[in-house]
């Protein structure tokens, strides 16, 4: 569980962010503005070919992406 | 009555917002045709005042060329003043066509067609050619009417980071098990004055098989050795699938845009496209414009080059002068003063000094990226630039930002 949000963690940095803005497990992502609805899809597809799942389009909500923790949980999920 | 009191009440508190976030804009009123010289009434009621304007974006100079103003009334006086339809019903004249071939040779592509604006043609295009079982990758920056359009379209939309062509790839690996792909961007940027790597694009996108569409309206007929557009500068005309651009800039400064480039995605828009099917079409007078503007720029470069050297003249002034500009080599000269209240009160001054032009600052440009955005014309001679550059030195000596580094600019007046 660690692993993958540290995973997680280092893929959202990568991705959106442009200076040195802090990102915890628990920073909000969306709705702290980092991640805009528009850039969420990368993250939904690099989620799914990572851990090779489906995440159905009706829970990738903003809510369900909001931060690295509530992240993990989805994946989790479907993991199984 | 439905506009209640309450009604108004709110709309008032959101316009109050504006104002007290200084994010009001306030129209000035120009009493002359839009060239290097114009006459400004400013603010509202003041008496005229005669400016030099470096803020148009009349990069060739055409807005009100003789030649072209002559054009547009012969234009008026054989085909009329408007149509009174969109193309498909009996909005479409000979001129209507010849225009759509002109810019098909000069832009070197397959086929194009017109519309009410470049706005309409952004707005128009993603969904006529792609769906669900697509995905667009745009550039970061891209304009905010190619965003309109992302957003009008069902195909899946994802995004890199500006210019960063390995980003783009890993982007484009994500999304292989896609229909289509479509890469989208700006071929000049308009806050920055940088240009796409079209080279590096067009290989990526052969690579992937994917679509490349450019945004050339800050670029269609200057940038290139005879002024075709990026794809020129970077070597690759023939190989983009979709340009779109403007009239209402260097093209002639009136209005229109289009679609050029592969013909079957043409064709779609001629059957898709919403703006294309449900909006007037272009005006008889500014298309015979138009033309006029074309045939002029495929005689002789003689105005895109008279550009190129006075964009040289006056990104080298204002770096002599001690100004922060951003680097480049395109018409669009950003000033960088970083922050917003020193880029208005900047403004501000040199409008007194005789110069026009305007100050950009967050939400448009990123915060602590405020700046004076200057566009150099072929309209320009070099006393103009001079005297602008004069009055630069003039107001950067009053704020005392010759010669400093970013750094001491924001120590002194802050992000
Ligand atoms: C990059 C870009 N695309 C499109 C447009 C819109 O062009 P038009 O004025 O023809 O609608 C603009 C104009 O601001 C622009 O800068």
């Amino acid at each position: 569980m660690d692993e993958m949000k540290d995973v997680i963690k280092n893929y959202v940095i990568k991705e959106y962010v442009e200076d040195d803005t802090d990102v915890t497990y628990d920073t909000p992502l969306i709705s702290g503005g980092i991640v805009d609805s528009f850039s969420m899809v990368s993250l939904k597809r690099f989620l799914e070919n990572k851990y090779q799942i489906a995440i159905p389009d009706d829970k990738a909500t903003p809510e369900a992406f909001d931060s690295v923790n509530k992240i993990c949980l989805l994946v989790n999920e479907y993991l199984k | 009555m439905a506009f209640t009191e309450k009604t108004r009440g709110i709309y008032a508190d959101i316009l109050t917002g504006l104002k007290t976030a200084g994010l009001f804009k306030q129209e000035r009123f120009i009493h002359s045709a839009q060239a290097a010289d114009i006459e400004v009434e400013f603010p509202t009621g003041a008496p005229l005042k005669k400016v030099i304007n470096i803020c148009a974006n009349n990069y060739l100079g055409m807005s009100s060329h003789p030649e072209v103003v002559k054009a547009a009334h012969a234009g008026l006086d054989s085909h009329g003043y408007g149509m009174s339809s969109v193309r498909f019903i009996c909005g479409t004249q000979d001129i209507h066509r010849t225009l759509e071939s002109m810019v098909t040779k000069f832009l070197g592509t397959e086929d194009t067609i017109l519309f009410p604006s470049c706005m309409d043609a952004n707005g128009g295009v993603f969904e006529a050619v792609l769906t669900k079982d697509d995905v667009m990758i745009s550039d970061r920056l891209v304009h905010a009417s190619i965003i309109d359009g992302i957003r009008l379209c069902s195909a899946m939309h994802d995004t890199f980071k500006h210019s960063d062509m390995e980003h783009l790839e890993e982007k484009l690996q994500l999304h292989n098990d896609k229909r289509l792909k479509m890469v989208i961007t700006d071929g000049v940027f308009s806050m920055d004055g940088d240009t796409a790597k079209l080279d590096a694009m067009v290989e990526l996108c052969e690579k992937y098989n994917a679509l490349l569409f450019v945004d050339d309206s800050h670029a269609s007929g200057f940038i290139g050795k005879t002024g075709r557009g990026t794809h020129e500068k970077y070597g690759v005309m023939g190989k983009i699938d979709i340009i779109t651009t403007t009239f209402g800039k260097g093209l002639g400064g009136a209005s229109g845009g289009c679609v050029s480039g592969r013909r079957e995605l043409v064709e779609m828009c001629r059957q898709k496209a919403r703006p294309y099917l449900f909006s007037n079409t272009i005006a008889p007078p500014v298309v015979a414009g138009v033309i006029k503007v074309l045939e002029i720029l495929s005689a002789s470069t003689d105005r895109r080059d008279k550009l190129e050297h006075n964009t040289e003249f006056w990104r080298k002034g204002l770096i002599d002068a001690g100004l922060i500009i951003k680097a480049g080599d395109t018409p669009i000269v950003p000033v960088m003063l970083f922050n917003a209240k020193l880029a208005q009160d900047v403004s501000r001054d040199l409008y007194e000094e005789g110069i026009y032009a305007i100050g950009f600052f967050f939400p448009v440009v990123s915060q602590g990226q405020a700046r004076i955005r200057t566009q150099i014309s072929a309209g320009h001679e070099i006393h103009h630039l001079e005297k602008a550059l004069d009055a630069f030195k003039k107001v950067g000596r009053k704020y005392d930002i010759l010669g400093k580094s970013k750094q001491e600019i924001i120590e002194r007046y802050g992000m």
